[in-house]
């Protein structure tokens, strides 16, 4: 008994104040991309013919966040035109929106109203993993712990679609998960919400073009959330959470 | 007994002339005598060559060895001889139509259509029908006899697969475990992707042990190009591949505390976890360590600054760390339901060939960082780690050992400076023509392996990935025989294996 305090009294209090204040992640990070205004065009395409996952576009010089893996090849490549900033605070609310040279439009104003209102107080999520490699997974079942304590926003992940009220795919849908994700989306009580969770389940990601999987969450079920990343920061998954329901 | 393999070493080049190529006949008594003899299977797997089928093994004593041969008809199991085939025989009979003759449990792995266009389904399924689970399983007959059936979805955030007991009251009489749910076809994409593609795929195997197989990665295209890492990239890797390891077993014992209701280490130790994946993403940018291992070196350097913080970090977690190892293991609770419960032989071990964690804890020493060492292991002192009891508990104190090993081994390589000149993009993958390379690494769930064949323009003819959980999930089965049912949350956490290493 008295280990167990004595660690308690160790272990201090550590859950973050957010949003309240900001969470500072070491900066080698790489979140938002953000494509500078006057990048050389050779650079560009330089830095398009090199992405492995051709999310570039060099025509409307934007980055495809939905597509990317945020490795930080352009990054390198570009001398800094193209640079991961810090940001995390990278969901949007539709999958155009995840193209971008730079700006996101504030997630919190592009929620839908009455998702705000039925789900702001409680939120009870299940979690689909469609052959997700278990990064997305991981971080998704790291707000649980102390440090970001989702449970205290009245946010919670349930064992049975029929106890909630939407559902977190992650993984680029396997066909031998589709059936079973499909079914899992129709268990879940309407009204509900589809929160699409890293770069494999918006567009494929590094499996894009294997003839398992589904290129889009979003061709077989409509998506109210995406989360780029690979995998999304915990702190991505935490704003974008708070921005759409709070 | 006279040896026809070729004995190699760990992630060297091997021109494919060179690897003996043997009548079927001899090809199969010379590999039924090593793994009969104590052997272990790396690799076994076929591939097609122009239009004909070949297999090749990769075997280990303790010393690894190689040779192929082509695919008789009809090709009589080994399974029947000698158990630790069973799984690569159903393997190659998926991927490539090959029915081993006489297996004694011949069932799908991954539910997929066969790599080889055209050729006739061993098991008869349609796959335009997409459930892995339409499958008979095992049953087991009797008045009292029920089954429980678990999955693809579970309750918790954890990956899909499917299981099925088959029990008597409480206790599991057997447990059939069937994946496949996760299966993303990865080795048939690694032949068709460009090759500035091959590091992201390869990260993405199994995200939890990025570190291991885009080592795995790195090292046999290294090995074919010649290209070599400077030392410093060596420790740098090393220093990623004990973080994930780190991570992933003070998460596990997290994980095992909170199962049997002992919450206090169940939530240090989740929150512990996060703060060594952010160890590596204060090197690399990712908590998992993806975009860092790439082939000829690391993409980020462990530059003064970075190393400062890092050993601050450090320096602050190890009391945390022992502390609350301290008050998991000092507990006369947790010491209560860990010990006996789900407990693998020896025996059952060594014939299931299990690896990693899971094998050390039932009496099998084999650590890849110890008998193939690569990196920065052939200058680091690694311990046998094994334990006799092979239950819950011992499983959970291998992971006790290295946890304090492996915080040793980071704090060590961080204590001086770390120079490297880092890899900007991708190296040039010009494979030489038909050569060959196999690479072992000790990831966190144990032996992790890749192999790599090239065709004679170079281009690569067949890519083979063995996750340490392709030998390790039926260890799990194996430890459920007459544990109770409820028991299996619990056994399920000590043996935390990968359902997308596996599925692939």
């Amino acid at each position: 008994m008295l280990s167990i305090l004595k660690n308690r009294f160790e272990q201090g209090y550590k859950t973050n104040r957010y949003p309240e204040e900001q969470v500072k992640i070491f900066p080698r990070y790489r979140g938002k991309p953000v494509i500078q205004n006057n990048i050389h065009r050779e650079t560009l395409e330089t830095c398009a013919a090199s992405c492995p996952q051709d999310a570039i576009d060099v025509q409307n010089q934007k980055i495809d966040m939905g597509r990317c893996v945020f490795c930080g090849t352009c990054e390198n490549i570009s001398n800094g035109q193209i640079r991961f900033t810090n940001d995390y605070e990278i969901a949007t609310s539709k999958r155009a929106d995840l193209i971008t040279s730079g700006d996101l439009p504030a997630l919190a104003e592009h929620a839908k109203q009455h998702f705000k209102k039925l789900f702001g107080r409680s939120l009870q999520l299940r979690q689909v993993s469609a052959a997700g490699c278990n990064a997305c997974e991981a971080d998704l079942n790291v707000l649980a712990t102390p440090f970001f304590d989702l449970a205290r926003f009245g946010i919670n992940f349930v064992a049975s679609p029929r106890h909630a009220d939407g559902i977190v795919v992650t993984g680029p849908v396997s066909r031998n998960m589709k059936t079973a994700l499909l079914q899992t989306y129709e268990a879940t009580p309407a009204p509900k919400v589809v929160i699409a969770v890293g770069s494999c389940t918006i567009s494929g990601g590094p499996f894009t073009g294997s003839p398992e999987i589904t290129e889009g969450l979003d061709k077989i079920l409509p998506v109210d959330l995406f989360i780029p990343g690979c995998p999304p920061h915990p702190m991505t998954n935490l704003h974008a959470l708070l921005s759409f329901f709070k | 007994m006279s040896n026809a393999f070729l004995q190699i070493s760990n992630a060297e080049k091997v021109s494919r002339e060179a690897i003996p190529h043997l009548s079927f006949d001899e090809f199969r008594s010379q590999a039924l005598g090593l793994v009969t003899d104590g052997g272990k299977i790396v690799h076994y797997f076929a591939y097609p060559d122009k239009d004909r089928l070949k297999l090749l093994a990769v075997l280990r004593t303790d010393k690894l060895f190689v040779a192929g041969c082509d695919v008789p008809d009809p090709y009589p199991s080994f399974t029947r001889i000698c158990e630790p085939f069973h799984l690569f025989e159903r393997e190659m009979a998926e991927q490539y139509g090959i029915r081993p003759h006489g297996h004694p449990w011949l069932k799908m792995v991954r539910y997929h259509p066969s790599y080889a266009e055209g050729a006739a389904d061993v098991f008869g399924n349609d796959y335009s029908q997409d459930i892995p689970g339409n499958y008979k399983y095992y049953q087991v007959e009797g008045e009292e006899i029920h089954e429980v059936a678990v999955g693809p979805v579970h309750a918790g955030v954890i990956e899909p697969g499917h299981f099925r007991f088959n029990c008597i009251g409480e206790r599991v009489l057997h447990l059939e475990i069937q994946l496949g749910y996760q299966h993303r076809g990865i080795e048939k994409q690694l032949l068709e992707v460009p090759a500035k593609r091959l590091s992201i795929l390869g990260e993405n195997i199994a995200g939890d042990t990025t570190i291991g197989h885009s080592l795995c990665m790195a090292q046999n295209l290294e090995a074919l190009t010649g290209v070599q890492p400077d030392q410093g990239a060596r420790v740098i890797r090393t220093i990623a591949l004990e973080l994930e390891r780190l991570a992933n077993h003070i998460g596990d014992l997290g994980a095992l505390s909170g199962d049997v209701a002992f919450l206090p280490p169940a939530n240090y130790f989740g929150r512990i976890r996060g703060d060594f994946l952010n160890l590596s993403l204060l090197i690399c940018g990712n908590r998992f360590g993806k975009g860092l291992v790439r082939p000829g070196g690391v993409r980020f350097s462990l530059s003064d600054d970075i190393r400062t913080v890092f050993n601050e970090r450090l320096a602050a977690l190890r009391p945390e760390v022992t502390h609350v190892l301290a008050l998991l293991f000092n507990a006369v609770t947790v010491r209560a339901r860990f010990d006996g419960c789900g407990a693998v032989s020896h025996e059952d071990a060594d014939h299931l060939g299990l690896v990693g964690p899971a094998g050390r804890a039932s009496g099998m020493a084999y650590d890849v960082r110890r008998c193939f060492p690569t990196e920065h292991y052939p200058h680091l002192d690694i311990p046998e780690n094994k334990k006799a009891t092979g239950d819950v508990y011992a499983r959970a104190r291998v992971r006790y050992d290295e946890i304090l090993q492996s915080l040793q081994i980071v704090e060590s390589l961080a204590a001086t400076p770390v120079e490297t000149r880092c890899v900007t993009e991708g190296m040039a993958y010009d494979l030489p023509a038909s050569s060959f390379s196999v690479a072992l690494n000790e990831a966190w769930r144990g032996e992790v392996s890749h192999a790599v064949l090239t065709d004679e323009k170079g281009k690569i003819l067949r890519y083979k990935i063995k996750d340490p959980s392709f030998h390790n999930w039926n260890g799990l089965a194996m430890a459920l025989r007459d544990t109770e049912i409820s028991d299996f949350p619990l056994n399920n956490k000590s043996f935390n294996l990968s359902y997308c290493g596996f599925d692939l």
